[in-house]
């Protein structure tokens, strides 16, 4: 049996990526990983401002007292003061030592801020020998002046651009905050995008109603919010050349075989392994070939897109009306 | 092959001896610092020695350790070198005998500095060096930043092949720390200058057992003497050694030196003789003169031990008739400093022998003490001294000695600096990037423009908000100016506030630029001018530029770094260099900078020069002064009237016009003199909302300049208070009628927030609202300046009425340590300002040298004050070594003192009274009511002693004072205590008596810049720790508990104040030594300062600092003196940790060492943690029983075991 799969041109094992997560910022748990099975690893996103904010406030607490005092130029010693390990430098570390450390696919994940910054982490990312680069496209349009075309074109001339530097593969995280996800898909594939991954997952704040301020604690992803994402590879599958990744709501093996069903070349996950250890990932692997042997399906290539849009005799179940049914069948209390 | 570089004097040693040394043992001392710092961190970076190899770099305890570990490697035969200053030279003294007398070769390198006398000081002079003169070694002095690098070498050259020690020392700070353009000696350079054959003699000459002897006998009167003659034959052939080396080096490099090195007149009849970057000075005064036809030169001593009398006389010109030697050192009561009575004693010599015909008339004066200018124009007045009839020695130079007159005369009208050179100054504060942008200003125009170029940096004495002033020249010509710009042609003011406070333009030029950095426009600038500087601006014919750099830096997403806005305008309009060409060069250098923090971070920057251009504008002067704002006094007129003519001249930068007479002969100073210094440092400044205060005393607890006062008072007194005086109702029952207000001292308030991140309430309305919040200083300070006046119009509140137990309570209580000069938020403060608040007026504090003497005892102010009474901590300083010895010499006096006055007292009880005498001696002194009515009694006593007319009773008032039962506190950090001061803290903890020791654990000498001490953790990168410390802290707590007697405390007021605070007072009443180790968060970690009491808190819940408590009076109710306050840690060390770059560093850099270090510094802190439980759930017969009771123990200061452990919570009644 073929659990192999090909994403962003990279040929993997099996569609299992451990998606981008702190889990993977460790060369230890990234071995685990690749002898659990997975199929390929997403670094975790490095975040441009989240760099350049660090840098500003490394800068900042060292600057803030050096030469000011005739005792002291600085009270640090060099070891960090030094930039090294700072910006960029330390993540490049991460992938190079990454790529040695293990022989699946090492995908790296950027998050920018400005058009510079995509381009310069892109190519900083490419040398450091990433197998392929995936963008993440995490953007709160909190200006209320900043229209979906705007950013939209934004985003399209961020993929164009870094895709026009490096040579690597590039795959785009989307949110699915979008107008209409297929059309602006089919856009970021014109300008270059080898694959998209549905969808990046908003991390939205709460408000702790005790000290009344608002909080950021991360809540892992559920199962139920699988359906948006396997509505939409449902959607584009065999109607893209890129290829398609879902991330969002696997906790077990079902949620695997659902997204193959629907049409994705690979399946990401962070939660189940945050929930079950690095080693899940076996369970999950074991657990696809297990529901293709119980069913005689010799290939993934075979499976792929079986309940998809275009392969599924009910299209309508994917458009509105399968909403409308829904609601039909939702008995009240 | 040379080099072309710029790099300030210890670099530019350090960067020679770290080359040819394999051993480097180092402990920190300003100005020398930064030569371990490099060394250190060249090593940790895998830099190479000229063999090949990494040489070792050992951070000792102490200077004393530096030497012993220097002696012992020299014996080994490994070439060892040192680096040090001042008193830490004295530390080393006893072994410099010792490597001399053996003949191992090393090069000391010395930043010259002052010994403390009666004050401190960390600036240069020559008294330290001079102090080293017996011992054996040789002294070479260089005079400028590249002489230092160049005499550096030659000291080694000469060590090796004289065997005779060589100390290489330079004006601390004049050449330590002045940036200057000097060509570097190649690695071949230097190789080229060694002989291996010397270097294989010297490791032969090490101990070994293969073939093995001894060294370093004792002997007796046989023979000791003869053995300290038979030297003599190496120190002769020095001379000769080192001219040879000199000669080496000019044939190698073009750069000629001599022992004595003669430049002037060949016929000139007088003649200056000195050492040091002095030299130049006079060297250019001298040439000046030469120019105006004065026959005149100078003689520049480099070699002064071994002293080359046939040198001296082949280089001083033989009809020379008049003679002055300048000392950069003072030796009171001596017959003439030290060089002064060597030219002397050579020139009579030489006489006598019939080499000389004529004695010329040779004068010895002082400059220069404590890095005092020394300017051409000085020199000048020394030359012309020389013309007079009879020239008056003993004379000095650079002060108003207006005591005993030996001042000479100055003519501030000799200017001769050339018009080729540029000169400017910059006037910035600490850490708002002008000093780091100066010195790439410098790079630039050296490096990249092909000028020579000096940059050399003062600072004053705070902490938080130091002034900085810059002085560059640059020039086509070497700049061989160790002296401060008098007249500059461009003059930068980058904090507009300190053009208000300061005559900052007197060091501009006539037709000088002037650039500020002012919120306003060019069209409004002019009227924002005070009058006097608006005046001075017509006077001078100044040119004005205005940026506003704030505003740039914000639209371009710089946030408030002005840096390289205020530098791209110093090469905009300064000339120095063609504008598009600077430009570029400045642009290329953000490249090379920030290359690596990102492109955008890049643009950024090159969008804040571009900006700047288009911002930067000139602003008209009118023809007529319009302004109608004064300077403000700089001290109020009520201020007592030594602040007035003394202290408020230091601060105006006019410390150096005061006469010697003003200055206090044995370095007394007044108390509570930062309170006259209204530093208005912050832009924001908390605000109290009093409807949703709940009045716990948190804000006051932490704040850590003691700017949030509280009083309760009854409500009637609120009339006549100013409008917007804020109050509310006491929030405790039993208080109807009284008013509650938390008043906050905005002009002394840092901004540092720690207050509103103590503070508990939030609003449950608003967002992020709390009982105190920061906001705009501006709008608010007229009113919180009639509040401030208004509130300290209410009565303090009687110490007898507060509850001491509680942290609530404790806000009632005066500080007597108010508004320290130090960072902001800074961790230690906090816990003196309490000290001062419980037992201050009764205190008298040993302070070791370090940041805590520093904001606690740097001229011009000190924070530790008086009460209304006239009461308040009694503070000195003696040493970074001897602090606890100094503390417990306090005690011994006391007890001394208390026993004599108990027995004057017993033997006048029937005069005085037998009822209040016996009362006075039986009296309880635990309890501050105790102590109230104590006073009382003593008071009583003293009125009636007066009326007794004998000697005893004139003896008993002589130190009745002791009667009340004084607190005495040894107070330092961790560098003190953990390491150069541990053996005297140990004899001290070990004596029983009765001190109290108060350790500002920061883990690192913070006032050095962070050096790792013994106390560093596991894993933290520090200096001389750059891969993280790999050895765990030293628990000076179980160490101290180990003796049994000595009560034990670690806290952390952040994680437990009322477990800092009962911790404190229990110390304070246990009637024997006690060790108090606080927490304390420091810039040096890394954090963000706001949060440092959260840092605190972390620290005690992942229990890496545990709070406890060790009494032994518990023992002797039987119970277990172990307490152990914090609950099991909560939370992985790496919470707590990784908040700081100390660690987190390790982590970017190294994450894989980072890692092991930390699941090690896990694996001890849950291992500690154990011990201490351990300790605690022990039965109470398990530890050393309280063995007090076999030291006697004057009865006042008695302690009687408390029934329970509450028992002393709650003294105040």
């Amino acid at each position: 049996m073929a659990l192999t799969t090909n994403y962003l041109g990279l040929a993997l094992n099996n569609p299992l990526i451990a998606s981008a997560s702190p889990l993977n910022s460790r060369l230890d748990n990234i071995r685990r990983l690749e002898d659990a099975g997975a199929g390929a690893i997403v670094l975790p996103s490095v975040f441009q401002e989240q760099i350049e904010a660090e840098a500003d406030q490394v800068s900042a607490r060292i600057d803030a007292y050096a030469e000011s005092s005739p005792e002291a130029q600085s009270y640090f010693s060099g070891a960090i003061a030094n930039p090294y390990g700072m910006g960029p430098d330390s993540y490049l570390d991460l992938v190079r030592r990454a790529r040695a450390a293990v022989g699946v696919p090492i995908i790296a994940s950027l998050n920018g801020s400005s058009r510079a910054g995509w381009t310069d982490f892109a190519r900083l990312i490419e040398q450091a020998g990433a197998s392929a680069l995936e963008l993440n496209m995490y953007h709160v349009p909190t200006d209320l002046l900043e229209s979906g075309q705007v950013i939209e074109a934004r985003y399209s001339e961020i993929v164009e651009a870094v895709c026009g530097t490096v040579a690597l593969p590039v795959a785009v995280k989307l949110t699915p905050y979008l107008s209409s996800i297929g059309h602006f898909a089919d856009q970021l594939v014109g300008r270059g995008a080898a694959g998209l991954v549905l969808f990046n997952r908003l991390l939205e704040p709460d408000i702790d109603l005790s000290a009344m301020k608002l909080t950021d604690r991360l809540e892992l992803s559920e199962p139920e919010e699988m359906r948006l994402p396997m509505l939409w590879i449902a959607i584009l599958s065999g109607r893209t050349k890129a290829s398609l990744a879902a991330s969002t709501g696997v906790s077990d093996v079902a949620g695997v075989v659902k997204y193959v069903l629907a049409g994705a070349d690979a399946v990401m996950t962070t939660s189940a392994l945050l929930r079950h250890g690095v080693g899940y990932i076996s369970t999950l692997v074991g657990g696809l070939r297990a529901w293709m042997d119980e069913r005689e399906i010799a290939s993934l290539d075979d499976m792929r897109g079986m309940m998809s849009l275009l392969r599924s005799r009910d299209r309508n179940a994917y458009s509105r009306a399968n909403y409308i049914k829904i609601l039909g069948h939702y008995a009240a209390p | 092959m040379s080099t072309r570089t710029t790099m300030d004097g210890n670099t530019a040693v350090a960067h020679v001896a770290y080359r040819v040394n394999e051993v480097c043992a180092i402990f920190p001392i300003t100005p020398s610092s930064p030569m371990a710092d490099v060394a250190d961190e060249w090593a940790s970076a895998g830099v190479q020695n000229i063999w090949g190899n990494v040489p070792v770099v050992q951070e000792m305890q102490a200077e004393g350790g530096a030497a012993g570990a220097l002696h012992g490697a020299l014996q080994s035969g490994a070439l060892t070198t040192t680096f040090t200053a001042s008193q830490g030279l004295m530390l080393m003294l006893p072994n410099m005998f010792k490597i001399a007398g053996e003949l191992n070769s090393t090069v000391f390198h010395v930043a010259s500095r002052s010994l403390a006398t009666s004050a401190l000081s960390i600036f240069g002079d020559h008294a330290d060096v001079m102090t080293a003169r017996p011992t054996g070694f040789a002294l070479l002095c260089s005079a400028s930043v590249q002489e230092a690098h160049d005499c550096a070498l030659i000291a080694q050259m000469a060590t090796l092949e004289s065997r005779v020690p060589f100390l290489h020392f330079f004006d601390g700070f004049r050449t330590s720390h002045e940036l200057n353009t000097l060509d570097l000696l190649s690695d071949a350079d230097i190789r080229a200058m060694i002989d291996d054959n010397l270097v294989r003699a010297h490791r032969a000459r090490g101990l070994s057992p293969e073939h093995p002897f001894i060294r370093g006998t004792a002997q007796n009167p046989d023979t000791f003497f003869q053995a300290r003659e038979a030297v003599n034959p190496y120190y002769e052939r020095v001379p000769e050694i080192v001219e040879r080396a000199m000669k080496r080096l000019a044939t190698r490099t073009g750069r000629p030196y001599r022992l004595f090195e003669y430049d002037g007149d060949p016929d000139a009849d007088r003649v200056l003789i000195l050492m040091g970057s002095g030299s130049e000075t006079a060297r250019a005064a001298a040439a000046a003169l030469r120019t105006a036809g004065e026959k005149v030169g100078v003689l520049q001593v480099r070699l002064f031990r071994p002293f080359s009398v046939a040198h001296l006389l082949a280089a001083l010109p033989e009809q020379v008739r008049r003679i002055a030697v300048l000392d950069r050192t003072k030796e009171p009561g001596g017959a003439g400093e030290p060089l002064f009575q060597d030219i002397v004693t050579s020139l009579a010599g030489a006489v006598a022998r019939g080499e000389r015909t004529t004695m010329p008339h040779v004068i010895g004066g002082r400059y220069g003490l404590s890095s005092k200018e020394f300017t051409p124009t000085m020199a000048k007045a020394a030359f012309d001294e020389l013309k007079a009839v009879k020239p008056r020695g003993n004379f000095t130079l650079g002060i108003n000695d207006d005591l005993s007159h030996t001042s000479l005369a100055i003519d501030e009208s000799f200017q001769i600096e050339k018009d080729t050179v540029t000169r400017a100054v910059f006037y910035g504060l600490g850490a708002d990037g002008t000093v780091g942008a100066n010195k790439n200003s410098v790079k630039i125009i050296a490096e990249d423009a092909g000028l020579y170029a000096q940059g050399y940096f003062v600072y004053d004495s705070h902490k938080s908000g130091a002034q900085t002033i810059s002085h560059l020249r640059f020039g086509p010509e070497p700049i061989e100016a160790p002296y401060l710009i008098a007249q500059a042609g461009f003059v930068a003011c980058h904090q507009f506030v300190a053009l208000q406070r300061q005559d900052l333009l007197r060091v501009a030029a006539p037709g000088a630029t002037v650039l500020l950095n002012a919120p306003y426009s060019a069209a409004e600038i002019w009227d924002r001018l005070p009058r006097p500087v608006q005046q001075t601006f017509i006077d001078k014919k100044l040119r004005l530029f205005v940026i506003d750099a704030s505003a740039v830096a914000r639209e371009v997403g710089l946030g408030s770094r002005t840096n390289t806005i205020l530098q791209t305008c110093f090469f905009a309009i300064s000339g120095v260099l063609p504008r598009e060409k600077a430009i570029g060069y400045i642009k290329e250098s953000i490249r090379k900078t920030y290359a690596r923090k990102g492109q955008s971070v890049v643009d950024k920057n090159f969008a804040a020069v571009d900006g700047t251009l288009a911002r930067l504008s000139e602003a008209p002067v009118p023809a007529n002064v319009t302004s109608q704002i004064v300077m403000p006094a700089l001290a109020p007129a009520n201020a007592p009237d030594f602040v007035r003519t003394v202290t408020a001249r230091i601060f105006a930068g006019l410390g150096d016009e005061i006469p010697v007479s003003a200055i206090p002969v044995d370095g007394t100073f007044p108390s509570g003199t930062a309170a006259f210094e209204k530093r208005n440092l912050s832009d924001t400044v908390p605000v109290w909302r009093e409807d949703l205060c709940v009045q716990c005393g948190q804000c006051g607890f932490v704040c850590p300049h003691s700017v949030i006062r509280a009083k309760y008072y009854h409500e009637d007194r609120l009339a006549g208070a100013p409008d917007g005086f804020k109050s509310a109702p006491v929030n405790a029952r039993g208080y109807p009628e009284a008013r509650f207000t938390l008043q906050f001292y905005v002009e002394d308030c840092t901004g540092c927030g720690l207050c509103v991140e103590a503070c508990p309430e939030t609003s449950p309305r608003e967002a992020d609202v709390k009982s105190i919040n920061m906001a705009d200083k501006a709008p608010l300070l007229t009113a919180e300046r009639a509040a401030i006046a208004f509130f300290e119009t209410l009565p303090v509140n009687d110490r007898a009425r507060v509850d001491f137990g509680d942290v609530r309570g404790v806000q009632f209580l005066q500080p007597l340590f108010e508004f320290p000069g130090a960072c902001g938020g800074c961790g230690e403060t906090p816990y003196l300002k309490l000290l001062s608040q419980l037992f201050g007026d009764r205190a008298q504090i040993a302070n070791a040298t370090g940041c805590s003497s520093i904001y606690g005892g740097n001229l011009p102010v000190t924070p530790w004050t008086k009460d209304g009474e006239g009461r308040g901590p009694a503070w000195s300083n003696s040493l970074f070594e001897d602090n606890a010895e100094f503390g417990l010499g306090f005690r011994l006096a006391a007890d001394k003192h208390l026993a004599l006055a108990l027995s004057l007292l017993a033997g006048l009880a029937d005069k005085v009274g037998q009822d209040l005498a016996e009362a006075i001696a039986k009296a309880p002194q635990i309890k501050e009511s105790d102590i109230r009515a104590q006073r009382l009694r003593v008071a009583q006593l003293k009125a009636r002693l007066l009326t007794i007319i004998e000697p005893n009773a004139l003896d008993l008032l002589s130190v009745v004072d002791h009667l009340v039962r004084r607190s005495i506190w040894i107070v330092g950090g961790d560098g003190w205590a953990y390491d150069i001061g541990y053996g005297g803290l140990d004899h001290v903890l070990a004596t029983a008596r009765d001190v109290n020791v108060l350790v500002l654990d920061t883990e690192v000498y913070s006032n050095t810049g962070g050096q790792a001490s013994k106390a560093t953790p596991l894993g933290a990168v520090a200096k001389f720790a750059s891969s993280g410390k790999r050895t765990a802290r030293k628990d000076l707590a179980l160490q101290a508990i180990a003796y049994g007697n000595v009560y034990v405390a670690q806290v952390a007021m952040g994680a437990n104040p009322q477990q800092t605070l009962q911790a404190f007072r229990e110390a304070e009443a246990y009637a024997g030594p006690s060790l108090i180790l606080a927490y304390s968060h420091c810039i040096a970690h890394g954090i963000d300062m706001r949060h440092g009491m959260q840092q605190q808190s972390l620290a005690a819940a992942s229990g890496y600092w545990p709070l406890f408590r060790f009494n032994p009076v518990m023992r002797t109710v039987d119970e277990n003196p172990f307490i152990l306050d914090s609950p099991r840690p909560r939370i992985p060390l790496k919470a707590y940790a990784y908040n700081e770059l100390r660690y987190s560093s390790l982590a970017r850099s190294r994450p894989e060492e980072a890692d092991a270090l930390l699941v090690m510094a896990q694996t001890a802190v849950t291992e500690k943690y154990r011990e201490y439980e351990e300790l605690a759930r022990r039965d109470g017969s398990r530890f050393h029983p309280d063995a007090r009771g076999a030291v006697a123990q004057p009865p006042a200061a008695k302690m009687v075991a408390p029934r329970h452990r509450d028992a002393i919570q709650t003294p105040g009644e």
